[in-house]
């Protein structure tokens, strides 16, 4: 009975991971300027590849292979963010920046 | 299960490769190859799971290193390549 919850679970984790795995490659295609692209990018390498790697884990059980994705999962979740700020600055500092002053309503 | 995750997972990476080639920026591309690397690690771990080998999870764990630390140093380059050619700013 467990298997088959932990089996549906991870179906459903891994379903909604390739959702978000295509809509974020959609959003890298389509959109117009290299910030919103690195937005649509952050999603997918974050949270998409959290809930694939999660219906790994709940694929494999307890064990080695459970503890290598979770060691896999959180090296991902800390070295995104910083190599899109990275970029999101060298790209500020290559003059791509927004300009400050100018805000979106006027 | 995991064949349509895999299938999922080789569209995104032609996508990413797409915008690497259309990119107009230096930062587009950095961005693609940043994100192919990224499904790569994920592509490795799940084809080892798919034909049962638990040992690929070692390869994604130092492919997911190795593309972080190639992103750093491709921006570590062009960040100074630009002071070279202006100079200017303090």
């Amino acid at each position: 009975m467990i298997a088959l919850l932990l089996e549906g679970v991870s179906v459903l984790c891994l379903g909604t991971g390739i959702f978000l795995l295509v809509s974020g490659g959609v959003g890298l295609l389509r959109f117009p300027e290299v910030f919103s692209r690195m937005h649509a990018a952050g999603v997918t390498e974050t949270l998409a590849a959290s809930l694939i790697l999660l219906g790994l884990m709940l694929l494999a059980g307890w064990g080695i292979v459970m503890f290598k994705l979770l060691l896999i999962l959180l090296f991902i979740l800390i070295t995104s963010p910083t190599a899109s700020h990275a970029l999101a600055k060298s790209a500020v500092h290559g003059g791509l920046g927004v300009d400050p002053d100018r805000n979106e309503t006027s | 299960m995991l064949t349509v995750v895999v299938i999922a997972l080789l569209v995104v990476m032609v996508m990413a490769l797409s915008r690497a080639l259309l990119g107009p920026t230096i930062y587009d591309r950095i961005l693609a190859v940043n994100v192919f690397g990224t499904k790569t690690v994920l592509l490795i771990a799940v084809v080892g799971f798919l034909f049962g080998r638990p040992d690929f999870l070692d390869i994604a764990l130092v492919y997911a290193l190795i593309n972080f630390i190639s992103v750093i140093g491709v921006l570590r380059y062009f960040e100074y390549s630009n002071d070279r050619h202006q100079g200017d700013n303090p």
